[in-house]
């Protein structure tokens, strides 16, 4: 689903994140590791182009779209429909005066979610005008039907965000790729602003999705006792660049770089 | 939201009492005596006398404020010097006038002033940027009276588009007279289905209009661009940006809303600001409004009249900050909460 | 390999508005100290045989209604208007923040006595104001300066009280206090001199507006009068021959429109330096 090779993202004469090579498959979980400023969460904003200001190289494929030759037109589809972004301090990442249900209903008319039959139908317009009373009500059914999958009371779509909790929006978010149908979730430090009770909450979500749909999950995160429940393999970064990599089984227990070692030690 | 609103009501009372008191300190200041204006000049000291005690100014300074500030709440705004009228009822029908202008000017400069702001935002340091930024800074740059001078001239004498002074054509009072409900010509016209007198004050509105909304646009494409741009680098728009909204989209639905805010607040005070600076544009369009009646005070001394207009003014600005103050809470829902 | 470039932008735009609207206001203060060389005619100099000339080569702007060089009116004009505006600034600032920094720094009932009877100024339209002052007193170029500047101070108050109060409460203001450093002499070292910089910024954005304000008392016959060289006043005995003799309104009133425009530009772009988040507009 994801496939990254010789990625380099560069702020002027500053390269802050390089990786050489990184893959996420259907159904797999990949965790970037790494301390703030390692690059990590700018290796995920690149692949949805999303890197403003920045000259980024190489070769970036989501969901069979390159990403770096892509037209914006295309680029947009692929943005939310296909790779959803759920990022870390979830009250800031929603608009603060449109209730999540309106942010949710904008995001599934623009991809053209209208509630057909198949409910994880992606882009593709299917709602002429004259199915649009159906198709509102299709969308109301695609909505509370996400909100259940995150384990989230519906009635939530009328709230504004500073009246939900920070776990409530981290679900809502993911909630939100369910409905827009996304074959990936790129996470970017997902539990880190949350409660111990909480996180556990949104990585059993996170590790259902991917078992019961097969979505492909990257996730960034410093939480290392996080990455080891739910990563399948595991890329250590540090100033930019890539240390370590390979299946988290082996680079959590038994890692050859010091530095993933020391973040090794520093767990509880 | 009940204690926000009454400690809100309490600061604009407090306000509104200065603002009373600054304005009996300046009648006070006229170095004329208000009794000689008023009898007139060749009248005997007694006549004097009596008009001295008609306005009370043989009784002590705080006894005159208290007589000022009692005389004010019931309604007595006192007696212009000039119309012989009171000064209430010269003010009741100027004022719609005055309204009906800045009211058009505002309109004018918000329809015009907001989606150029968010043009200039969405093209942040390219050239539209840089257009509507120097045009906004011509706008607020311009002296009214000397844009109202110009576009009158050109526009009205040598062009005859549009006509040179006054609300509506006068001849229509005859044909085709209007009944009053609300005292704001174009609306009456409109609910009256006064057609005649709608079309031409309309024409008449265009040209003053535009001069007055020239400042308030500038502004609010100014206050509008940076407020977008303050609000595009929230967090929030990353993730809009990540759910494939385009960058129009983003402004407008995601990121108006929140930056329109400041622009509110900004639109209050730039209301009171034009309705003054309409005054100028009054004089020169000869429109029946505030300012007219404020110039025709100035010129004859008429000092109750100019009070009245100071005090009306300042009230009218305390109410509308108040407004706002309540109109934020419902435009940005976490005021609300706090 | 396909390499994303970031998007070009202007170069360092808004410096260069503010570089040009400083270049435009170095000209005009230029040719107002100057204007005893660079006019060519002598200041307020009737010839009735010349009235109402077209512009041509040796009238640039035309001349008015008693014959007077309409460019050499302006230039000295600049001196009426700039002078007024300098001393509005000046004498407001000094109002200001003198009031501003004592209830910054004092704090307590001080303070809000002191914000009390700003907000009431503050509450008037500054036109207003300075209309209803300008009708009281005798109009003149004096009257105009202190209407203007009874409207103006108000900012200045409130501004650098709010940097006072903030500066007031840093800790090296706090280890003066406990050296028992005198109160005048803490606000004259540290208070002083941090709200300097906001105060200077809000004089150079509201000279333009100064000269807007004095430019309109003068054309309502409030200010400036005869033989005083003013261009709103220029623009007011212009006006009835306006239709006939379009430059005896249109380059007064241009003076007026590129002075308030250089210093707005300026006062923009070094506001948006200094602290690109406000915007201060009234």
């Amino acid at each position: 689903m994801i496939r990254v090779r010789d990625l380099r993202v560069a702020y002027g004469d500053r390269v802050v994140a390089e990786v050489p090579e990184l893959d996420v498959g259907r159904g797999e979980c990949v965790a970037i590791v790494g301390e703030s400023g390692s690059g990590k969460s700018t290796t995920l904003l690149a692949l949805l182009g999303l890197t403003e200001g920045a000259r980024v190289s190489g070769e970036v494929s989501v969901c069979g779209v390159d990403v770096m030759k892509a037209r914006p037109r295309a680029l947009r589809a692929v943005r939310g429909a296909k790779a959803a972004l759920v990022i870390q301090s979830p009250q800031a990442a929603l608009s603060p005066t449109t209730r999540l249900g309106v942010l949710m209903r904008r995001a599934l008319r623009l991809h053209g979610v209208t509630g057909g039959p198949s409910l994880t139908g992606g882009a593709g317009s299917t709602g002429g005008p004259g199915t649009m009373g159906k198709g509102a009500r299709g969308i109301d059914a695609v909505m509370a039907q996400a909100c259940e999958a995150v384990l989230l009371d519906p009635a939530i779509l009328r709230r504004y965000p500073h009246e939900i909790s920070g776990g409530q929006a981290q679900r809502f978010a993911i909630a939100m790729a369910i409905a827009l149908g996304a074959e990936v979730i790129l996470a970017d430090e997902p539990t880190s602003a949350l409660d111990v009770t909480v996180q556990a909450e949104v990585v059993g979500v996170l590790r259902g999705l991917r078992e019961e749909r097969g979505l492909a999950v990257l996730l960034v995160s410093h939480d290392l006792a996080l990455v080891s429940t739910i990563a399948d393999r595991v890329l250590v970064m540090k100033d930019g660049v890539v240390v370590e990599s390979g299946p988290a089984r082996h680079v959590l227990r038994d890692p050859d770089h010091p530095y993933t070692r020391e973040l090794l030690e520093a767990l509880p | 939201m009940i204690g926000y609103l009454t400690r809100r009501l309490g600061q604009a009372l407090l306000v509104v009492a200065g603002v009373v008191t600054l304005t009996f300190v300046i009648m006070r200041l006229v170095p004329g005596d208000p009794a000689v204006a008023y009898a007139g000049p060749k009248a005997t000291p007694e006549q004097l006398a009596a008009a001295s005690r008609q306005f009370g100014l043989d009784q002590p300074l705080h006894v005159q404020l208290w007589n000022y500030v009692r005389d004010l709440v019931t309604g007595d705004w006192g007696t212009s010097l000039r119309t012989r009228q009171p000064v209430r009822e010269d003010l009741f029908t100027a004022f719609p006038a005055s309204l009906e202008l800045v009211g058009a000017a505002l309109i004018l400069a918000i329809v015009v002033g907001i989606p150029v702001g968010v043009l200039a935002a969405r093209h942040k340091a390219r050239l539209p940027d840089l257009g509507v930024r120097l045009g906004s800074m011509l706008a607020v740059s311009v002296p009214v009276f000397w844009l109202a001078l110009t576009l009158q001239t050109v526009f009205a004498s040598h062009l005859g588009w549009f006509p040179v002074a006054g609300e509506y054509d006068a001849s229509l009072d005859t044909t085709s007279p209007l009944t009053l409900w609300t005292n704001i010509t174009i609306v009456d016209a409109l609910i009256t289905g006064n057609w005649p007198i709608f079309t031409s004050t309309l024409d008449h509105l265009v040209l003053p209009a535009l001069v007055v909304a020239a400042y308030p646009a500038g502004v609010i494409a100014q206050m509008t661009r940076a407020a977008l741009i303050e609000e595009s680098g929230q967090e929030h728009v990353r993730l809009e940006r990540a759910l494939g909204f385009g960058e129009t989209t983003i402004l407008t639905r995601f990121a108006l809303r929140p930056a329109l805010n400041p622009v509110l607040s900004l639109i209050a005070l730039v209301f009171a600001y034009s309705l003054v600076n309409g005054f100028l544009v009054e004089a020169v369009f000869n429109w029946p409004g505030l300012g007219r009646y404020a110039f025709n005070a100035i010129t004859s001394a008429d000092t109750p009249g100019i009070a009245g207009v100071t005090l009306l003014v300042a009230v009218v600005y305390v109410l509308v900050n108040l407004v706002v103050d309540l109109l934020q809470g419902v435009i940005d829902p976490r005021v609300r909460t706090r | 390999m396909t390499v994303v470039e970031p998007r070009r932008r202007l170069p360092r735009m808004p410096d260069r508005l503010a570089a040009f609207g400083a270049v435009l206001l170095v000209l005009i203060v230029a040719s107002a100290l100057f204007a005893p060389w660079l006019a060519p005619y002598e200041e307020n100099d009737p010839r009735p045989l010349d009235k109402l000339l077209e512009p041509s080569s040796s009238h640039w702007f035309g001349t008015d209604h008693v014959g007077r060089d309409i460019l050499t009116q302006i230039l000295y004009g600049g001196r009426t208007s700039l002078a007024i505006a300098a001393a509005v600034l000046a004498v407001s600032a000094l109002v200001g923040v003198t009031l501003g920094v004592v209830a910054g720094y004092a704090g307590g009932w001080i303070r809000d006595v002191i914000m009390r009877i700003t907000d009431i100024f503050l509450a008037f339209p500054a036109l207003l104001l300075s209309l209803a002052l300008a009708v009281v007193l005798q109009p003149s170029v004096t009257t105009v300066i202190l209407a203007i500047a009874v409207t103006w101070w108000p900012w200045y108050a409130r501004l650098s009280a709010s940097v006072a109060a903030s500066v007031s409460t840093r800790s090296y203001v706090d280890a003066a206090r406990c050296l028992g450093v005198p109160a005048p002499v803490i606000v004259w070292r540290h208070v002083l001199p941090n709200s300097i910089t906001p105060v200077l910024v809000q004089l150079s954005l509201d000279a333009g507006g100064v000269i807007l304000t004095a430019a309109a008392l003068s054309y309502l016959g409030l200010g400036a009068h005869e033989p005083t060289a003013e261009w709103g006043l220029m623009v007011q005995q212009g006006q009835a021959l306006f239709t006939t003799n379009w430059w005896v309104v249109t380059f007064p009133g241009l003076a007026i429109l590129v002075t308030a425009f250089a210093f707005n530009v300026l006062g923009e772009g070094l506001r948006s330096a200094l602290d690109p988040r406000r915007t201060v507009i009234r």
